[in-house]
């Protein structure tokens, strides 16, 4: 026992590596067979994705990515700033008995499963939006990012607030004792000494948003044009994954390939996103 | 005299500082109950939706075209199969690499590796899990789209929840309590098994029944493996093909006759009773075993 248990439970350990080294590996095999195919400057730089078409096909990446960034710009606008002030709210003003009623309930928000939400934003938030903005199209960015940013409130709220309550109640107290209100306190003392959590949160939320599928998959649309016009049906390139695996593109044609190209873009977009945020709450860190 | 402060023009300016900061405490704490309201717009919206729909033939038949006969019955039994699976082989690898991380594993390049690569890999999107299990799981074993298949998948997805919340559970056990051990004469093991994994199980089991109901909620990576929505029979071993609910609500969703929105709703709420079960124990566990050291 003595001898194997640690070799038993190192190859388990060994797992998580063999999962990294399969999902790197898995993509550049497949992208490398894509690529093959179709010239990694087109993926690059080409305006159109038309995978569909068999004779005048186009695999630009770049709607895809303007259809993810847009419903991650959405998102953020819901949930940085909501998030951030529900972190100053329980670190800073909510009373012991507050925060031990609202976190649990902040929990519940974030452990609905995502296809709930999307089922929410396609029959109650784009039908609502309709009668505001009438030029909505049924599948459009704003809905499913309004609802994405809703969705990741409590990551940022949660994530900041952490960062904000290790700032050691002296430094409050030295702020409040020279006579500045609560709120200069939180935004210029406090906020500040926790600024590296806090935007590593961001940077975190961002990574989580672009990698969000199934409420674009629902009620973003199919559509890869690339623009900004919130109101239109887009396509972002986790929504462009779901289409082709529910859809019969067979094994081995151009379509089926480019999924992992679109995945490998995925993957590298969260990683970077992920590193930064690390970077981030190591490099800056306010140790005290 | 000219008074060098002016004590009305303090007060004045006081209370403006004043009346700004309970403005703002105002509004942080709308933020806060915001998604408190938001939640409760959902879930009355999904519960009207649901009701005249949600009933005993619901629970009992298989999917249908027609929605007054579609029920979850394929795709309940379904998500129990691969809870069934999921649950013992993360919980056997991720407390494994915990147990390996915190109590063998000395402080070295490569440990450090191992766990900036687990905090990596619980930040990959859950749909290029999807990928990896379609290449190596669906079409490299040729386990299509079985049981087998999803749960390999799904159990590598939530793995770095498990081994985080791990890692923490058996952080907190106190070191005395090991020393005791070794003062008694046990073995490393010994005290891992005996001493260490009893004290560490609470914590480990409610991070566990988390991660487990991210995996039952969870529907990008079987989209991807393939795993399909119209199934009229039960699967018999892990070998066989079968949907599970997030599955069956993303596809009653997408169709274009209303009524199928009341159905997907009526689903919704059995995949939220089942989430609301399983986190319902993770708190009771946590409640009646947590002690603090």
């Amino acid at each position: 026992m003595e001898k194997i248990m640690p070799k038993l439970l190192l190859l388990t350990a060994a797992v998580s590596m063999f999962t990294t080294l399969g999902i790197v590996f898995t993509l550049l095999f497949e992208t490398f067979t894509f690529f093959s195919r179709v010239s990694i400057v087109e993926f690059l730089t080409a305006k159109e994705w038309l995978p569909w078409n068999e004779k005048s096909g186009s695999f630009g990446i770049a709607p895809l990515v303007t259809g993810t960034l847009l419903t991650t710009a959405i998102a953020m606008l819901v949930a940085i700033p909501v998030g951030l002030a529900s972190a100053i709210y329980l670190s800073e003003y909510a009373t012991e008995r507050t925060r031990k009623i609202i976190k649990p309930i902040l929990e519940v928000l974030a452990g609905i499963p995502t296809i709930v939400y999307g089922f929410f934003a396609l029959t109650f938030v784009t039908p609502l939006l309709q009668k505001i903005i009438p030029g909505l199209e049924v599948f459009n960015a704003l809905s499913p990012g309004l609802v994405m940013g809703i969705m990741i409130i409590p990551m940022v709220a949660s994530l900041s607030e952490d960062a904000m309550s290790s700032v050691p109640n002296a430094i409050r107290e030295g702020a409040l004792g020279l006579g500045s209100t609560k709120l200069e306190t939180a935004v210029k003392i406090v906020l500040p000494a926790a600024a590296s959590g806090v935007i590593a949160s961001f940077v975190l939320a961002i990574s989580r948003a672009i990698g969000e599928t199934m409420i674009v998959a629902v009620a973003g649309g199919s559509s890869p044009v690339l623009t900004f016009d919130v109101t239109q049906s887009i396509q972002t390139m986790t929504a462009y994954i779901v289409q082709v695996t529910t859809g019969d593109a067979g094994y081995g044609t151009t379509i089926y390939y480019s999924i992992y190209a679109v995945g490998m873009t995925l993957f590298v977009f969260t990683l970077a996103m992920n590193l930064l945020a690390q970077y981030i709450s190591r490099r800056f860190r306010e140790e005290y | 005299m000219k008074r060098l402060v002016d004590h009305s023009e303090v007060i004045q300016h006081m209370n403006g500082r004043l009346v700004k900061n309970n403005i703002f405490k105002l509004l942080f704490f709308f933020a806060t109950v915001f998604g408190l309201i938001i939640l409760v717009v959902l879930l009355y919206r999904v519960f009207t939706q649901a009701t005249g729909w949600l009933n005993i033939d619901f629970l009992q038949n298989f999917p249908s075209r027609i929605p007054e006969r579609a029920g979850i019955k394929a795709a309940l039994v379904g998500s129990i199969w691969l809870m069934a699976m999921v649950a013992p082989l993360s919980l056997f690898l991720g407390v494994g690499t915990a147990i390996y991380l915190e109590e063998y594993a000395k402080k070295s390049r490569f440990t450090d590796f191992i766990q900036t690569n687990i905090s990596n890999l619980a930040g990959v999107p859950s749909i290029v899990f999807g990928l990896l299990g379609l290449t190596v799981f669906a079409r490299g074993m040729e386990l299509g789209r079985s049981v087998l298949a999803a749960g390999l998948t799904m159990s590598l997805l939530v793995l770095p929840v498990i081994v985080v919340a791990s890692q923490e559970a058996l952080r907190a056990v106190p070191n005395q309590l090991r020393e005791a051990s070794y003062g008694m004469g046990a073995t490393k093991w010994q005290t891992i098994y005996r001493v260490v994994l009893p004290a560490a199980v609470p914590g480990i089991l409610t991070g566990s029944i988390l991660a487990l109901s991210r995996a039952i909620g969870e529907t990008a990576p079987l989209i991807v493996l393939g795993i399909p929505t119209f199934i009229a029979y039960l699967p018999k071993s892990v070998f066989d093909t079968f949907t599970v609910m997030p599955m069956q609500i993303y596809n009653w969703t997408g169709r274009p006759q209303e009524e199928f929105q009341h159905v997907a709703a009526a689903g919704i709420v059995v995949l939220l009773v089942l989430l609301v079960m399983l986190n319902s124990i993770a708190i009771w566990i946590r409640n009646k075993f947590q002690k603090r050291f």
